[in-house]
């Protein structure tokens, strides 16, 4: 059983649901992300997300490209995150997963990546850009592993579709609430919560929900039908302030963001 | 992966879109369905004798095709040794190749129901013909072109403005064609239901390389029918410029299976071989992942793309179609790399011998045409694809030869001025 497993498995004994932010690592430098990794564990976040900065993120959204191009512009390498991951993970609980592209794993090599990853205590990948047609090669490596490689549904997906896509994932299944990148959203499509209620029918998977989530009225309304919600740019904007204002006090606010989410968590979870 | 040597074949991509190892498909999710829906209805149209009727009917009548297949004697005598012929698809309507493929992709649009084009651009070539064949379908058009190259290819920016199409400058990144794809794919990404993305090379997610591939075949097929009328025989070596590849990929690939038959693709070999110098992936990169395709690409340890550099905006791009890692794998094609200043002497070269200003991509296919043409003797016979022609380059030429302080040039302050 997976770290992510065994993560569900005691949520759900106790009637809780997750709380993921995402944080994109080295922005503007990595041992900022070290501390804003260690706030969101000590406010009670119950997985953290790491964006692995990446030159041409088709899938994001102007607060999140702008985040990668300033960690990059600042020269973030690949094994300075994992170092940073490494020494940070043995100081938390809170399991932590990368968001990566499978650019940046074919470039590592996919052995060398899971492998990597793994001895810097990281639970799992999100591929954003490994459909399930291409993804047999890392999920071998992966399942062999005990590393979960979370895959992606969205509100295109043909349902025949979403069920090879949840037979394949593993860890969690991500719902994608909108048609589109990421970024904050006034309002999500109404149909969410029909087709995650749809998907739970359908698979025993926890099923965690993101982008566009980033306010706590879309927790509340959300997290009925979720057993996790994954909150990114809101937390990537708050993060940008650290090069312009004191870190505390960015800190603080960060984690402020992240007590006032889970509260509105929980209020839906007793 | 696999590590046989397959030998090149005309039978691909496979249903994943696998030119051997190349190719496939990595994008984000929501984009699949529209891609299956896509080549779902590319194989449909394909065998639609309607649709080919319109499609040869635009060709034909709209474009002005054929175009013509031409012996540049004065250009072969200039080199010093093979014949050189030009095929001619700077004389296409709206100026270069990309128009064989944005009508074929504005019908496709049309039959799938899809109300709203975008397209990508580099030397605002693609993005004229898209806005070209929007106009003529009554499609609206955004064009997302970098502001880098906005600067360097203005006349084809007014040219879309004209036409109907909405450009969008971007501005992340090495505002170039790279970050263009990008600002497309995400525009994709969030209106991909009602909207066809007509992307203008070889390059993408399956089926991209294929369709555009297909379409641009017109070039290659015509050319060496053109040759068998003309010479009588099938041309000793055909030589094109890749950046994406689009214009080489539709002038080889009916030429594969003539294994006598020398293929030359030829990069952007920009100011030098140091990394961030040069446009040459298949020259100096290696297979990775960037825009939707496995392929060669200009990557840095870290999977991170690497800033390029050409003075042709059409060809500064860090990666290629699939298809030329296929073909380089097998030993089909050979991929050379031309660089700026030898690039220009061809592009002199014609201007003065034959009264044709090619684009500034062509000119690599051109200079490189010459090298090779010179070691050869008068009864060989060089074939080369003239894909665009170079008025829209004008003014950036003479800013590089101001630069150079170049005397032999008009003066760049002439050129922007008074017309």
């Amino acid at each position: 059983m997976s770290v992510i497993d065994q993560l569900f498995t005691e949520l759900k004994q106790h009637g809780r649901k997750a709380l993921m932010p995402f944080v994109t690592a080295g922005d503007p430098d990595i041992e900022f992300t070290a501390n804003v990794i260690q706030e969101l564990a000590s406010r009670g976040a119950t997985m953290c997300e790491v964006g692995i900065p990446y030159s041409d993120p088709i899938a994001d959204g102007p607060v999140i490209q702008a985040s990668y191009t300033r960690a990059l512009d600042n020269r973030v390498k690949l094994a300075q995150i994992l170092a940073m991951l490494e020494d940070t993970t043995g100081k938390i609980a809170m399991p932590i997963v990368t968001m990566v592209s499978y650019a940046i794993i074919h470039r590592h090599g996919l052995e060398k990546y899971v492998a990597d990853a793994k001895a810097a205590g990281v639970a799992g990948a999100i591929v954003p850009d490994l459909l399930v047609e291409e993804a047999g090669p890392l999920a071998e490596i992966c399942g062999r592993e005990d590393f979960s490689l979370i895959q992606l549904v969205t509100p295109t997906t043909p349902r025949e579709r979403a069920l090879r896509i949840a037979e394949s994932s593993t860890g969690f299944l991500y719902y994608v609430s909108v048609t589109g990148i990421t970024g904050e959203r006034q309002a999500l499509p109404a149909e969410v919560s029909e087709n995650v209620g749809w998907l739970r029918s359908q698979t025993d998977l926890p099923i965690c929900i993101g982008f566009g989530i980033s306010q706590p009225e879309h927790v509340r309304t959300l997290a009925p039908v979720a057993d996790g919600l994954i909150v990114g740019s809101a937390f990537v904007r708050r993060m940008a302030a650290a090069s312009e204002r004191p870190r505390e006090a960015v800190l603080a606010e960060i984690g402020d963001f992240a007590a006032r989410l889970i509260e509105a968590l929980e209020e839906t979870t007793t | 992966m696999t590590d046989s040597s397959p030998t090149a074949t005309k039978h691909v991509p496979d249903a994943a879109g696998r030119f051997g190892d190349f190719g496939g498909r990595y994008v984000p999710e929501t984009l699949t369905r529209a891609l299956d829906e896509l080549a779902q209805e590319y194989e449909k149209a394909k065998r639609d004798p309607t649709f080919q009727e319109e499609l040869d009917d635009l060709l034909h009548n709209y474009v002005g095709r054929p175009s013509p297949l031409y012996h540049a004697r004065r250009l072969s005598e200039e080199a010093g040794g093979a014949q050189i012929w030009l095929k001619r698809e700077d004389l296409n309507h709206t100026g270069a190749h990309k128009i064989n493929n944005t009508l074929g992709q504005a019908l496709l649009t049309q039959r799938m129901g899809k109300q709203r084009v975008i397209a990508e651009t580099g030397a605002g070539q693609h993005g004229v013909a898209s806005a070209t064949a929007c106009a003529r379908f009554g499609l609206p058009c955004v064009v997302y072109m970098g502001a880098e190259d906005i600067r360097r290819q203005a006349p084809n920016v007014f040219s879309m403005k004209l036409l109907g199409a909405e450009v969008r400058a971007v501005e992340t990144g090495s505002r170039t064609l790279r970050d263009a794809i990008n600002e497309a794919m995400r525009d994709w990404m969030s209106s991909v239901e009602t909207t066809h993305y007509i992307i203008g090379s070889v390059v993408g997610p399956h089926p991209f390389p294929m369709i555009v591939r297909d379409f641009q075949a017109v070039i290659g097929t015509e050319a060496r029918a053109q040759m068998l009328a003309r010479v009588g025989r099938l041309p000793d070596c055909v030589v094109a410029c890749v950046g994406g590849g689009s214009n080489a990929a539709g002038m080889f690939y009916p030429f594969v299976e003539d294994q006598g038959v020398e293929l030359v693709g030829v990069e952007a070999g920009g100011l030098g071989a140091e990394p961030g110098q040069h446009a040459s992936p298949l020259t100096f990169g290696s297979p990775g992942v960037l825009h939707g395709s496995y392929s060669y690409v200009m990557q840095d340890e870290d999977g991170q793309t690497c800033d390029v550099h050409s003075m042709s905006a059409g060809l500064d791009y860090p990666g290629v179609g699939p298809e030329h890692s296929f073909w380089k794998a097998t030993g089909r094609v050979e991929y050379t790399s031309c660089q700026d200043g030898a690039a220009m002497r061809g592009f002199d070269a014609l201007a003065r011998n034959e009264g044709i200003l090619p684009a500034l991509e062509s000119s690599h296919a051109i200079a490189q045409a010459m090298e090779i043409a010179a070691k050869r003797g008068p009864d060989e016979v060089v074939l080369v694809c003239l894909s665009g022609r170079g008025d829209k380059d004008a003014n950036e030429i003479a800013r590089l030869k101001q630069a150079d302080g170049d005397e032999a040039t008009p003066a760049a302050n002439g050129a922007g001025a008074g017309d």
